[in-house]
C-alpha cells in the first residue's frame, strides 16, 4: 500500500480510479477542477477505461451520471458551490430515480459576493435530496469515504446517491501523505457494479418515472425515507470491512473523541476537526473534561450514535460553517432535535464559524470551549458568530 | 396501411393510451418508435408525452422509457449513450423524445452541448408550437400571431427555427419531418439510426385543442403546413441541404397552396388582420430563403 504524497482532490482523483468509475461527467468549478482534471489525464492515458463527458453546465453533468446510471454504469462527478446549486434539480431526480452515484463536492461559500473560500452551505442546501452526505475531515478520508461511497450507495438496501464533501483549499489543495490501497484489495472491497432489477435494459422494457397519482406518489417517498435509515447500518457494515481489508478505520457515521467522560462535548464537520483534536489534548492535560464529537455523516443523520456520545454531558457546543437564515446552523438545528428526541437535558450552544473561509484558530476554539465550562457563554438563545468582525 | 405494409403489424405505442384525440404527436411517436424498433431507449423530459406515457405502474410503449427534468433531456441520453458504448451496446437506439418547448427553450442548452459534443444520439422535437400539456402556453417555437393563452392577441415575433441551429453545431444530421409524410418521416429515421453521432429530427406535429381545429384535422393541418410552403420537408447531411418530399417542388412559390388555406383552418389564427397575414408570409417566404441559399452555399462549396 504505497503512502502518496497528494492534495484531498487529487486524492479523489485515485478513489474513483479505484473505484474503476465508467463514466465521468464534469464541469469545471474553483476548487473543484483537479479532481476532473486527474480523472481525464487517467483516462486519456489509458490508465483509467472510463469515459469523460465534458458537459457544458453541472446540470448536464448530474444529468449525465444520471443517464449513464441508469443503464447500469458506475458514475462519478464533482462540482462546487454555485455549481452545486445549478445541479440542484438533478439530486433530486437522482435520488428519485433510485440511482448509485457518487459525487464529490469541494464545499465553497455562495455569492455574491463572489467567495471561492470554503463553506458548508452550498452541501447543506442538499439536505433534502435525498442523497447521503458524508463530511470527509482530510485527503486520506477523501479517498476512503469515495470508495466506501459507491459500495454503501450501489448496496441493495440503500440504492441511493452519495456526497463526499471536504472543505475547499484546507483539504482540496492541501498536501498530505495518503495511504492509497492496491487495486486488488479495492476490487475485492468493491466489485463490479451490479445489474438492478430497474437498470434500463431493452430485453425488459418497462417505463420509469411515469406520472404516479396521490395514491401511489407517498410510497416512493417512504421507500427513499426508509432506505436512508438503513443506511446506517450499511455505512457502518462498509467501515468495518474496509478496515479488515486495509488496516485502516475510515467511515463510520461518527467519530467519538475523547466523548465519554466528557462535560463538555464539542461537535463539527470537516476539517475543523484536526483543530479541535489538538484543542481537546491540550485541555485534557489541563483537566478539563471536554470532548470532541465529528459528525461524518450528516444525511442519514446519527442520531443514535450521537446520543450515546453526549449522553453524560452537560454542555454541547455544535459548530456550523453554514447559516439557516432565520433560524441557526445546520448541524445545531440537528442537534437540539437529537437531544430533544432522546429526551436528554443539555445546553446546546451554536456557534457559526468559518464562513467564507474566515480564519479560526486554535485559540479561539480553545477560548469558546473554556469560557463555556466556566459556564462564562450567553444564553444559549443567543448565537455566536467567532471572529465577526463588528456586530 | 400504409405504414403497415412499410413496417409490419407490430405495435411499439399501445392504442388505448391517454393522447387526446386526433393527437398528432401520438402518431409521429408510433411511426418512430415502428421505424426505430425494439431496441430502442427513450428518454422523455417534461412534455405531453409525460402523459401519453401513462401513469404508474402502467406505461403504453414496450421499450425502456426514462423520465427526466425539463431541461436535461440531451445530457441524460449523452451519460448513457456513452455509457452503453463502454459496455458494448452502441447497437441501441438512444432517442430523446421532447416536445418543442423543452427543445428550443429550457432544453437548449443541455441540446447544444450533446451536438457540439457530437454524442450518439438520436434527439425527435415534436413540435407542435406552445407548451401544450400545461395549457397553451407561446413557447420560442410558437409561429408569429398564433393566439395562445400568454400571448392573447397573437405571440409578436417570428418562430424560433431550431434545425439551423442545430446544423450549425457540425453533427452528422438534421431533418425535418411532418406526421402527414410518414415515409418522409420513417427514411429520415432510418438513415438517423444508421449513422454514428448527433442527429436531430423536427418533426411537425399539429395539436388539436391548441391550434383550435377539429380533431379528425390532424393530418390535413399537417398537410396544408408543408403544401403551403410553410413547413418545409429537408435533411442536411455533413452540411449538405436536400428538400425531400412534396417539398422538392415547392421552391417555385407559384406552385405551393395560399398560406390561408393552412391559416384559415385553424382557430388560433382566427384574429388575425389582412397586414398581419402578410407578416406570416414574409416569415415563410424568409425560411424558403435562408434554405435556398443554405443549399447553393454548400453547392457552391462543392464546385
Amino acid at each position: 500500500m504505497p503512502v502518496m504524497p497528494l492534495s484531498g482532490n487529487h486524492a479523489a482523483a485515485y478513489a474513483a480510479k479505484l473505484s474503476r468509475v465508467e463514466v465521468v461527467a464534469a464541469y469545471p468549478i474553483t476548487p473543484q477542477t483537479q479532481i476532473v482534471e486527474k480523472l481525464a489525464e487517467f483516462i486519456e492515458k489509458g490508465e483509467l477505461k472510463a469515459k469523460f463527458i465534458r458537459v457544458e453546465s453541472e446540470h448536464s453533468a448530474m444529468a449525465a451520471c444520471i443517464g449513464a446510471a441508469a443503464v447500469g454504469a458506475r458514475a462519478f462527478t464533482a462540482t462546487s458551490s454555485q455549481g452545486l446549486l445549478y445541479m440542484s434539480e438533478m439530486l433530486w431526480w437522482a435520488a428519485g430515480a433510485r440511482l448509485p452515484i457518487v459525487m464529490g463536492i469541494v464545499t465553497r461559500a455562495l455569492a455574491p459576493p463572489w467567495s471561492i473560500w470554503s463553506d458548508h452551505i452550498d452541501v447543506l442546501s442538499q439536505r433534502d435530496t435525498g442523497w447521503i452526505i458524508a463530511f470527509a475531515e482530510n485527503a486520506q478520508e477523501v479517498l476512503d469515504l469515495i470508495i466506501q461511497g459507491f459500495k454503501i450507495s450501489e448496496n441493495d438496501r440503500v440504492l441511493l446517491p452519495l456526497i463526499v464533501a471536504w472543505d475547499a483549499f484546507d483539504v482540496s489543495h492541501t498536501i498530505e501523505p495518503v495511504d492509497v490501497p492496491n487495486q486488488n484489495v479495492v476490487d475485492e472491497f468493491l466489485p463490479k457494479r451490479r445489474k438492478y432489477r430497474h437498470t434500463l435494459d431493452v430485453e425488459n422494457p418497462f417505463s420509469y418515472g411515469n406520472l404516479a397519482y396521490p395514491k401511489d406518489y407517498m410510497e416512493f417517498r417512504y421507500s427513499i425515507y426508509d432506505s436512508m435509515l438503513r443506511a446506517k447500518d450499511v455505512i457502518e457494515q462498509c467501515a468495518a470491512e474496509y478496515d479488515r481489508l486495509t488496516g485502516r478505520y475510515s467511515g463510520g457515521l461518527i467519530e467519538n473523541y475523547l466523548c465519554d467522560d466528557a462535560d463538555i462535548v464539542a461537535i463539527a464537520m470537516g476539517s475543523i476537526s484536526g483543530d479541535l483534536k489538538v484543542v481537546v489534548d491540550k485541555l485534557r492535560k489541563q483537566g478539563v473534561k471536554v470532548g470532541f464529537c465529528r459528525i461524518r455523516y450528516f444525511r442519514p443523520f446519527p442520531s443514535e450514535a450521537l446520543a450515546k456520545c453526549i449522553e453524560d454531558a452537560k454542555t454541547i457546543l455544535v459548530f456550523d460553517r453554514d447559516i439557516s437564515f432565520g433560524s441557526e446552523g445546520a448541524l445545531c438545528l440537528e442537534v437540539r432535535a437529537t437531544v430533544n428526541r432522546e429526551g436528554l437535558d443539555k445546553r446546546v450552544y451554536g456557534i457559526i464559524y468559518g464562513i467564507g473561509g474566515r480564519e479560526v484558530r486554535q485559540k479561539d476554539l480553545e477560548n469558546i470551549i473554556v469560557k463555556a465550562y466556566k459556564e462564562e457563554l450567553n444564553h444559549p438563545r443567543k448565537l455566536l458568530w467567532l471572529n465577526l468582525k463588528h456586530v | 396501411m400504409g405504414i403497415v405494409n412499410i413496417l409490419g403489424k407490430k405495435e411499439i405505442l399501445m392504442p388505448g393510451n391517454p393522447s387526446c384525440p386526433g393527437c398528432g404527436l401520438a402518431l409521429g411517436l408510433r411511426y418512430a418508435l415502428k421505424a426505430l424498433g425494439e431496441n430502442t431507449i427513450l428518454i422523455v423530459p417534461a412534455c405531453c408525452t409525460s402523459i401519453v406515457l401513462g401513469p404508474y405502474p402502467k406505461s403504453s410503449v414496450g421499450v425502456p422509457v426514462f423520465n427526466i427534468a425539463f431541461a436535461a433531456a440531451a445530457s441524460t441520453a449523452a451519460g448513457m449513450s456513452e455509457a452503453l458504448d463502454l459496455m458494448g451496446r452502441d447497437d441501441i437506439n438512444v432517442v430523446v423524445w421532447a416536445g418543442d418547448g423543452g427543445t428550443v427553450d429550457i432544453g437548449i442548452q443541455a441540446l447544444s452541448g450533446a451536438a457540439e459534443r457530437n454524442n450518439n444520439i438520436i434527439y425527435i422535437c415534436y413540435d407542435n408550437e406552445a407548451y401544450m400539456n400545461t395549457g397553451i402556453q407561446r413557447s420560442g417555437s410558437t409561429p408569429r400571431h398564433a393566439w395562445t393563452t400568454t400571448t392573447v392577441l397573437g405571440k409578436k415575433e417570428p418562430k424560433k427555427f431550431l434545425p439551423l441551429i442545430v446544423a450549425s453545431h457540425n453533427v452528422p444530421y438534421v431533418a425535418t419531418a411532418s406526421i402527414a409524410y410518414p415515409q418522409d418521416f420513417i427514411q429520415k429515421l432510418k438513415k438517423a439510426s444508421s449513422i454514428k453521432g448527433f442527429k436531430y429530427i423536427h418533426l411537425h406535429t399539429p395539436c388539436p385543442p391548441g391550434w383550435r381545429f377539429p380533431s379528425d384535422k390532424t393530418v390535413e393541418v399537417a398537410r396544408l403546413a408543408v403544401l403551403t410552403g410553410v413547413w418545409i420537408l429537408f435533411e442536411i447531411e455533413n452540411g449538405r441541404l436536400r428538400l425531400t418530399g412534396p417539398s422538392r417542388n415547392l421552391v417555385d412559390k407559384r406552385k405551393r397552396l395560399p398560406i390561408e388555406k393552412y391559416i384559415s383552418i385553424q382557430g388560433r389564427f382566427k384574429h388575425i388582420s389582412k397586414e398581419e397575414l402578410e407578416k406570416i408570409k414574409e416569415d415563410v417566404d424568409k425560411l424558403w430563403h435562408t434554405l435556398i441559399q443554405y443549399s447553393s452555399k454548400e453547392n457552391i462549396e462543392k464546385q
